[in-house]
């Protein structure tokens, strides 16, 4: 192992296993790379769901023989490799409880190897709140199935049957002579060991949880507070070059000239120039940025026809025809039946992802194999893009992630990683590629703006009788609502949230709970407002509507936590709530706020979530999240929005674009609502998709002011007061 | 232009030879290898640079390199001394206050900043010392619950949970 190797590998807990660059994804491989010790190969059969849906699209380089891997060394530790990442949200400590529980080992004693490809088996990539609920049954199984090994062999070792064995804490004793036993390291020496097993979970119960379901504190947390930790811009290697590419002022420009003569009397730089692709490179990455600078580019730029302010008339006239998303009973039906109806069209900008670590890659040709260290969400999708842009067999190129600096659904096209690797292929040294901040507002995935259209209506005895639901470029995710209303429609248009040509004058992609802000901003504001028109309170509201028993409880536990006393609404305290479902987990939220009315500052004095997620694996990791659910959601509720001028962008940087601050938050309370009747479900976005509704049904509690545009900013808060 | 200068960089001297007028940023994490100080803006906006010079915290993405002359700069990675973590980062690590950690190091530091000038800071005075530093993970009121409890083990020369 070289030098380098070591360094970029410190944010592994414990001494990485050996490295050797080779092939990945085939057993043989891996063994070969793993030398001695009790390797444990399982492919996951049976109800693997989203996991195995990805993996039969028939994604490349995707294992066919095995999709978990973990190994027994000789002294004990048990290595569980894995392509999830970890980009703070906290599976570095909740995927090593469940290995340490189901494998009966300590806690202490697991290590874990996330996102090298060289290393881990194939991994879509870490989003859609996955990890746990996807991933944890098949490294559970993976985990338990090592375990009936470990038994097996030391039956054969201590002459006793497996029956009459136990394991416990990296020990296998005989339950009768527990004088004879054997520890798992002690199994593991001499002749490797490997193990091919095709499964069927076979989980522990709650009731036999020891590590999983206890409240962990981060792994992770010393490499963070002592600057160890490493992420992708901080690893270094001899000889390296750190790069700025020339960019466009707007999204669609041409770059029709490039003056570079400037740029190439700067001491020490080179220039690649590759068509429009221009970058200075330099051993000093300021000194690099200067060179940039000097470069005197002329870019055509289309006309800018599409702003902030009328992309919503935009996005109505370009929308593709509806596709119904799910309906029943009949909706000419229930407007006859109704006495009141609720026709509102609801709003949402441009929001950004912001990470705090902007996208950064750092990449290296040696010897034919290109290795990148790249911030990243799905490192083998990197890995075959890499791969396709130098032109290198994807076995030649290994991505490894480090930590990640926040990643919220944005760090999944790895541009800046594909950037790196041609570079260091035109320069032959290594290149390092990090964004700048204004760069990396200019080349976000936004989430979408958009427009949804609610028209609803009641009965003369306050009783929802049709809900007609259709919402332009947020999404599905979250569209469907969950109240009990006889003749209804959901259309979506379209299904995805990346817009399509035509759409948007730049990228969008997923954010955090994708769709599912917008359509629960829109659909809980409306609810609220259809208890408003039957003179309710917006729970007793929503508890005559609701049958799923799951949202029953989640909604009183977060009203009885909340102390809540029924009251039509406007009630004047500025009491909101919001229900939402996102990644099988059930929130309820409920928010009190002041608004100010002469200046529209809305100060938000509480926030209250309730959460029901199933099975609770690291129940302080899940509360954690739920916090930074409700921080980063106040955020697209109350103050950030895109501005922009058809493809250039205007806010690129945080003094412009408003995130979340210390003086901005509530006090911030969190439930967990036991289930563990039911398997662990998502928890890195689940709370934060009813922060716009709380917020927007606590402003109108407090004013009687009905805000239909997210941000809700003082100005548009002022307006709807007026208008009210 | 380039000029040799001497400082103190986490308890060592340290003469460096380089262009007076780039950002200690810079400097700070290529040619001395401290990469525990992040980017985060470039423009003093979010908190992630912050490195403390002559005890006091400054934004290292704004701090030309020619004013640390004769100073002593301090990063997140000489804050622990004797192999002993600071009370700081302690408190940060028992109320989780961090998630992906980017922004770590400038809070530490800027909490570093704030408990020096004031000993006893109520959570009003630690939310208006911290609010230019920037989480995007929502770390914040553990943030919060982590410096008051380091300001207390301060004071009192012994942790108090």
């Amino acid at each position: 192992m070289s030098a380098t190797d070591e360094r970029t590998l410190e944010f592994q807990i414990s001494e990485p296993a050996q490295v050797l660059v080779a092939q990945p994804q085939s057993r043989r491989e891996f063994l070969k790379r793993f030398g001695g010790g009790i390797a444990i190969f399982v492919t996951f059969g049976g109800n693997l769901g989203v996991l195995e849906k990805a993996e039969a699209q028939g994604q490349s380089g995707v294992p066919t023989d095995f999709n978990a891997f973990l190994r027994i060394g000789e002294d004990g530790r048990v290595t569980c490799m894995t392509g999830k990442i970890e980009m703070g949200q906290g599976p570095i400590t909740s995927l090593a409880q469940m290995m340490a529980d189901e494998i009966d080992v300590p806690y202490e004693r697991v290590d874990m190897v996330m996102g090298d490809t060289d290393l881990c088996p194939w991994d879509r990539g870490t989003w859609g709140s996955l990890t746990t609920r996807a991933f944890g049954p098949v490294l559970r199984a993976a985990a338990a199935e090592a375990r009936a090994v470990l038994l097996e062999i030391a039956s054969e070792k201590l002459r006793v049957p497996v029956s009459r064995l136990e394991a416990k804490d990296g020990l296998i004793f005989d339950r009768k002579n527990e004088r004879k036993r054997i520890t798992y390291g002690e199994l593991a020496k001499g002749r490797p060991i490997a193990r091919h097993l095709t499964v069927k979970p076979e989980l522990k119960d709650v009731s036999q949880f020891r590590i999983m379901g206890q409240p962990k504190l981060r792994r992770d947390s010393l490499e963070k507070v002592t600057g160890k930790a490493k992420y992708a811009a901080d690893i270094r290697l001899p000889g390296m070059l750190y790069a700025k590419i020339l960019r466009p002022p707007a999204h669609g420009a041409k770059l029709k000239h490039a003056e570079t003569s400037g740029a190439r009397k700067v001491d020490g730089v080179r220039l690649v120039e590759d068509g429009d692709f221009i970058a200075t490179l330099h051993e000093l990455p300021d000194v690099a940025e200067d060179a940039l600078a000097r470069i005197d580019a002329k870019f055509a730029v289309p006309p800018a026809t599409v702003n902030d302010e009328n992309i919503h008339g935009h996005l109505a006239r370009v929308a593709p025809g509806g596709d119904v998303a799910e309906e029943g009973g009949n909706l000419a039906k229930g407007r006859k039946l109704a006495t009141r109806t609720v026709e509102t069209t609801f709003f949402d900008g441009y929001v950004a992802h912001a990470p705090m670590e902007t996208h950064a890659a750092l990449a290296r040709i040696e010897d034919g194999k290109c290795t990148v260290w790249a911030s990243t969400q799905n490192p083998f999708g990197a890995r075959d893009k890499i791969a396709r842009a130098i032109r290198f067999s994807p076995d030649k190129v290994r991505v490894i992630t480090p930590f990640v600096g926040g990643g919220f659904g944005g760090k999944t096209s790895n541009t800046q990683a594909v950037e790196a690797a041609r570079l260091a292929k035109a320069v032959g040294r290594p290149v390092q590629v990090m964004r700048t901040r204004e760069e990396e507002f200019f080349y976000d995935t936004f989430r979408p703006a958009a427009v949804v259209h609610i028209r609803s209506g009641i009965d003369s005895s306050g009783r929802m009788t049709f809900w007609d639901y259709e919402v332009l470029f947020a999404g599905e995710r979250g569209a469907d609502h969950f109240y009990e209303i006889p003749h209804h429609r959901t259309t979506v248009r379209p299904r995805g949230w990346s817009g399509g040509r035509g759409a948007h004058p730049f990228a969008t992609g997923a954010w955090r709970a994708p769709a599912n802000n917008t359509n629960t901003f829109a659909r809980e504001s409306q609810i609220s407002a259809m208890a408003a028109a039957a003179g309710a309170d917006p729970i007793e509201f929503r508890l005559k509507h609701l049958k799923d028993p799951r949202m029953i409880r989640v909604l009183k536990a977060a009203a009885k936590r909340f102390a809540w006393t029924p009251a039509a609404t406007p009630s004047k305290r500025g009491y909101g709530v919001a229900c939402g479902i996102d990644a099988g987990t059930y929130v309820a939220a409920i928010a009190e706020v002041a608004v100010d009315a002469s200046s529209g500052e809305v100060e938000v004095k509480r926030v209250l979530s309730a959460q029901e997620m199933g099975i609770v694996v690291n129940p302080q990791g899940a509360t954690i999240q739920m916090e930074g659910c409700i921080t980063m959601g106040l955020g697209y509720a109350l103050s950030e929005e895109v501005h922009f001028r058809g493809g250039q962008i205007l806010d690129t940087n945080f003094h412009r674009y408003e995130i979340p601050r210390f003086s901005t938050l509530p006090k911030i309370e969190t439930l967990l609502v036991e289930a563990n009747d039911i398997a662990p479900q998502g928890g890195g976005e689940p709370a934060i998709v009813v922060m716009g509704a709380v917020v927007a049904n606590a402003i109108h509690d407090a004013t009687g002011a009905r805000l239909k545009r997210m941000p809700m900013t003082p100005a548009r808060v002022k307006a709807a007061m007026q208008e009210a | 232009m380039a000029t040799t200068i001497s400082f103190k960089l986490n308890g060592e001297r340290v003469r460096l030879k380089a262009d007076e007028d780039r950002k200690l940023l810079w400097v700070l994490r290529t040619e001395l290898g401290q990469t525990g100080t992040k980017y985060g803006c470039g423009r003093g906006s979010c908190g992630a640079c912050v490195v403390l010079v002559d005890d006091r915290p400054i934004r290292s993405c704004m701090t030309r390199f020619g004013s640390v002359r004769g100073k002593e700069i301090v990063t997140i990675e000489g804050l622990a001394k004797g192999g002993e973590l600071h009370p700081l980062q302690n408190a940060f690590m028992e109320h989780d206050a961090l998630q992906c950690g980017f922004c770590t190091p400038g809070m530490i530091l800027n909490a570093y900043g704030l408990l020096r000038s004031n000993r006893e800071p109520s959570r009003e005075d630690i939310t208006r010392g911290m609010d230019r530093n920037l989480c995007r993970c929502g770390a914040h009121t553990r943030i919060i619950d982590a410096i008051e409890t380091a300001a207390a083990e301060l004071r009192n020369g012994k942790p108090t949970t």
